[in-house]
């Protein structure tokens, strides 16, 4: 069972934790496609959390992060947004310094 | 919910704003937002989109499955 403390602890556990529908390698759906894309292409190093693995998790990041779709990144137990906004910071080069400042190995 | 309802709705929701909206799908449920507003300055890009997120935020998940938003603070 899910709860947002979880989500809380999940994301204070890996540097970088990106919420999707879907898994990293089969994304059920496009923005989660897009936003898997585009942190692959920075680093290998986030995990991914399938929200369909549990109908709990869904409620639970909702709750957490107070923000309504899926995906959503973090970066250090920070919510940094869904996949428009990744687009947007990754155009601008704000991603990869965003990783960098939190120390991730980049590619 | 048609582009045109939600555009009107977003725009009435934050005065002044103006507000595109394309649907990604031809399904009336995947839209694409572009909001100019100068109630968006000084605002963190997160805070830019809840705006707009609050701004339909009772058709989240319901008529409309999911958006993509870019906003223009000005």
């Amino acid at each position: 069972m899910w709860t947002p403390d979880k989500i809380r602890e999940t994301v204070a556990a890996d540097k970088v934790v990106l919420f999707t529908k879907g898994s990293r390698y089969q994304p059920m759906c496009g923005f989660s496609a897009k936003a898997i894309g585009i942190l692959e292409r920075l680093t290998d190093q986030f995990t991914v959390v399938n929200i369909f693995d549990d109908p709990s998790i869904r409620p639970a990041l909702v709750a957490f992060s107070n923000w309504p779709t899926t995906p959503q990144l973090f970066i250090q137990g920070e919510l940094i947004g869904g996949s428009d906004i990744m687009e947007e910071l990754a155009a601008q080069g704000d991603l990869r310094r965003r990783l960098e400042q939190a120390q991730v190995p980049l590619r | 919910m048609t582009p045109s309802e939600l555009k009107q709705l977003i725009e009435s929701r934050l005065p002044g704003a103006r507000a595109e909206v394309r649907d990604l799908t031809g399904g009336n449920d995947h839209f694409r937002i572009e909001v100019r507003w100068s109630g968006f300055v000084g605002q963190s890009l997160l805070d830019q989109h809840r705006l707009v997120q609050g701004a339909c935020r009772e058709h989240l998940g319901a008529a409309i499955h999911a958006i993509e938003i870019k906003t223009f603070p000005g």
